[in-house]
């Protein structure tokens, strides 16, 4: 996953869910002021497009503005589209833009810039690109209108253009968005609620956005990224600041507001604190990974992969990684268990841990006692904990264990690597992924089973492409509910790779702060310091 | 003194040369990718290829060598690979905080290093002497963070005398500096007092037994006078030697307190460059810091020659 970027999802949690998970949405009391914020990593990339970085897409719904939102219940709404229409065929869309929206630079929004924005997002994103696969023509009809026509059925057309994460389809000008995907953006000019102050920006330090007195909000109430956005501050600065114990000071001493992602041994203080309070944006949570590399011995061979289901005991994965039980959650799915895809089909193996039948399918896989090369990565403390119960589990049903200790840079270099393990490859890793990103077929990579374009690890399975694009061309939701379902069995039972829970991130803010929304990112629009 | 000061002077291009291919080198060799960071996960390998050959990174080695050489040459440090920025630009913005962080800890190590060197080299082996070599024993023991930490609980949230973290720029009021710069400063001030003071009583050691240090105290000059005219005086070369060693400690020692402290500094600027790979950014700030500890070297030779005007280069 993206490198410092899910760093801060270290924690998580399922317990206090109820208690946190009511959004303090509250009207506007008061307008202005500064909301100074600690980011959960630091802002050195603006592109949304040219990286898929958390951080990168947080700061991108502060500029830039979507053509569709997700509200706190995953359903896609209208956000720069007024209305949008689908011919009965399914094959034809039609999208008018709301009239009166401007870009940064004061130039109206037209048709041609959305229908750029989006050919751009298509060339690098998994879900884009599957849209545009599917398209046989995308272009303006006139200013604000512009056609999407599809050379065959493509069901979850509006969940690919309100996509919640990375890489989100941004919107922005023409002018900008003909910037080649592989290159990074020159200037940043979107049309959202907050301008960003180039001049202001400090990697590393700060990052500054002031109101964008232009905007024009939704009437509707905000919900997620849709709904108005309502802006009542009048200048937001991140702060980056990677000592836990100095950001936890700076909230307890008022020099901050709101801290993204605190560390989960951090909350209880944080909790018994009067001034400050916590809040779960994204219940959701986040799913942990152990991937397979399907190009060596001994996981080529389906047995040996097999046996990593069968020794899988999730909870003491989340026990070792999270540490906080009522911050985690066991999830037998392999898609998000808060999701719509959700699903127990072929996960029984998964669901209890029996090294027997792990022992007997390393036997049976014919491993030869080469050592099994485990990347273990020591600065994020979850990959950290995950890391060391795989080599315990590996050991005790048969391999023999090589764990390569680096930190999470070396890690995507390495991971990247197809060479065999001898010589410098890998065969076990761990990662993490938010539950949007896991949320369907369509967006989840570890489900992909297109060999070489498939996510590390490189799973080649076939039955998993087909049944892939049937899904995103089936329109209805009981036919794509079985796919997916079909996805899960044959993914498992292929095993691409092995789920091992699930976790979520609290938030942590100064009571003076209302309105945060619930959402995958911060969002900075109906917040308010009282 | 001029010509040897030029020559000085000249003579660090050949060296500082010297430390841009070693470090280019050795950043070469470290595991890491920018490409594959910057590709993010679900680029494929040749989504990965395709950002290598952009940033050049799939040249051979020598032909980046020579284009990162010619660039220096040019006075150009290069561009962040992430940001887009220039690195000259990115130094620029870092460099006050730096500077103003190690002067400040440098006047506040030598303020209290040196009387307090010299006070326990002149009370040799009274409690007093004691105390003092506790106190310095104490300051090279105690882990930069962990003192941080406790300054922090102490003057930031307990008493709420000085902030946690941040920093004010010189352009918001010197006060304003002062009071973000004060903690950290005294962080990292405690090493290197602890170093000038055992530095200052052992060279204060050596003078104070020597001949005309008696015939000063026999004549009835005040003992304030004979220590600080007289030996203070002579025992000077280690400690300069000292203060100019330190001073570059110091500057390794503010990539710790920035951190601590939140301080957008030049050593922060490293430890991000690092974890990322951003080599251009690494390779700049080390060339830049490198020339700094040149000049440092060169100010303390010409510092021998004014204490000790015996000393010929």
């Amino acid at each position: 996953m993206n490198d410092v970027t899910r760093r801060g999802f270290l924690a998580g949690g399922a317990a206090t869910a109820a208690s946190l998970a009511t959004a303090p949405y509250v009207h506007a009391q008061k307008r202005g002021g500064t909301m100074r914020f600690v980011a959960q990593a630091d802002l050195k990339i603006l592109d949304p497009v040219w990286t898929t970085a958390y951080i990168t897409r947080n700061h991108s719904y502060l500029v830039y503005d979507t053509l569709f939102g997700t509200d706190e219940q995953l359903a896609v709404k209208p956000q720069m589209v007024e209305k949008h229409t689908v011919s009965t065929d399914g094959l034809k869309w039609s999208f008018t833009l709301r009239p009166g929206l401007k870009w940064h630079d004061g130039q109206p929004v037209v048709a041609e810039d959305c229908v750029e924005s989006l050919k751009r997002w298509g060339k690098k994103d998994r879900f884009g690109r599957l849209l545009m696969a599917h398209t046989a023509k995308l272009a303006p009809v006139d200013r604000r209108t512009f056609t999407l026509e599809l050379a065959e059925r493509f069901g979850p057309v509006l969940e690919a253009l309100g996509k919640p994460s990375s890489n989100t389809p941004f919107m922005m000008p023409a002018r900008l968005a003909v910037t080649s995907a592989d290159e990074q953006l020159k200037e940043i000019v979107g049309s959202g609620p907050f301008r960003f102050v180039k001049d202001e920006w400090q990697p590393g330090n700060q990052v500054v956005y002031v109101k964008n007195p232009d905007y024009l909000p939704r009437s509707e109430a905000p919900s997620g990224s849709s709904g108005g956005k309502q802006v009542h501050l009048d200048k937001v600065i991140w702060r980056y600041i990677p000592d836990a114990a100095t950001a936890a000071a700076a909230l307890a001493a008022g020099e901050v507001d709101w801290w993204e992602i605190p560390p989960l041994d951090f909350i209880p203080r944080i909790e018994q604190n009067a001034a400050l309070a916590t809040f779960l944006p994204d219940p959701a949570g986040t799913q942990g990974w152990l991937r397979p590399n399907h190009l060596h011995p001994p996981f080529n061979n389906k047995k040996a992969r097999q046996a990593l289901v069968a020794m899988m005991d999730q909870a003491t994965y989340l026990q070792a990684a999270i540490g906080v039980p009522k911050y985690f959650r066991p999830c037998h799915s392999v898609f998000a268990c808060n999701g719509p895809y959700a699903s127990k089909v072929g996960a029984e193996g998964l669901a209890r841990q029996n090294l027997d039948r792990a022992r007997a399918l390393v036997k049976e896989s014919g491993y030869d006692g080469r050592p099994v090369t485990v990347i273990h990565v020591t600065d994020i403390s979850l990959l950290n904990g995950s890391a060391l119960v795989t080599r315990d589990l590996l050991t005790q049903i048969g391999f023999t264990v090589d764990l390569k200790t680096m930190d999470w840079s070396t890690n995507l270099a390495t991971r990247a690597r197809k060479d065999p393990p001898d010589k410098g490859g890998w065969n076990v890793l761990h990662t993490w992924w938010m539950a949007a990103d896991v949320m369907h077929p369509a967006v989840h990579f570890g489900v992909s089973g297109a060999g070489p374009g498939a996510w590390f690890g490189w799973p080649e399975i076939p039955a998993l492409e087909k049944l892939i694009t049937e899904f995103v061309r089936a329109t209805e939701p009981a036919r794509r509910k079985q796919l997916a379902d079909e996805i899960q069995k044959v993914a498992l039972d292929e095993v691409a790779y092995v789920p091992w829970g699930e976790w979520m991130s609290p938030t942590a803010f100064r009571r003076n702060v209302q309105g945060i929304l619930k959402f995958i990112a911060p969002l900075f629009w109906n917040v308010q310091i009282a | 003194m001029l010509p040897q000061i030029l020559r000085r002077l000249l003579a660090t291009i050949p060296v500082m040369g010297v430390v841009a291919v070693a470090v280019f080198a050795l950043l070469h060799l470290t595991p890491g990718d920018p490409a594959v960071i910057i590709a993010g996960d679900y680029a494929t390998t040749d989504d990965i290829a395709r950002i290598r050959a952009k940033l050049g990174l799939d040249r051979p080695f020598l032909t980046q060598v020579g284009i990162w050489l010619g660039q220096i040459v040019r006075g150009d440090l290069g561009t962040s690979i992430f940001s887009g920025l220039p690195v000259s630009r990115l130094i620029g913005q870092r460099a006050e905080v730096t500077i103003l962080l190690t002067l400040y800890a440098t006047v506040l190590s030598v303020c209290l290093g040196v009387p307090l060197g010299v006070v326990a080299a002149w009370r040799q082996g009274s409690l007093l002497d004691r105390a003092i070599m506790i106190v310095a024993v104490s300051g090279f023991s105690m882990p930069v963070f962990w003192l941080g930490f406790l300054l922090v609980y102490l003057f930031a949230i307990t008493l709420a005398w000085l902030p946690v973290q941040g920093y004010a720029p010189l352009g918001s009021g010197l006060g304003a500096t002062l009071r973000h710069l004060t903690l950290p400063a005294v962080t990292l001030s405690l090493v290197y007092m602890a170093l000038i003071a055992r530095m200052t009583r052992a060279s204060m050691l050596g003078v104070l037994g020597e001949d005309y240090v008696r015939t000063a105290f026999a004549k009835g000059l005040a003992p304030r006078a004979v220590l600080v005219r007289h030996a203070l005086k002579n025992a000077s070369l280690p400690i300069v030697t000292i203060i100019g060693l330190g001073f570059a400690l110091l500057i390794g020692g503010a990539v710790v307190t920035e951190s601590v402290f939140a301080l957008p500094g030049l050593g922060r600027l490293t430890v991000d460059a690092i974890i990322r790979r951003d080599y251009p950014v690494i390779q700049g700030v080390i060339l830049v810091v490198s020339a700094v500890y040149v000049l440092i070297n060169l100010v303390v030779d010409v510092l021998y020659v004014v204490l000790d005007p015996r000393i010929r280069y």
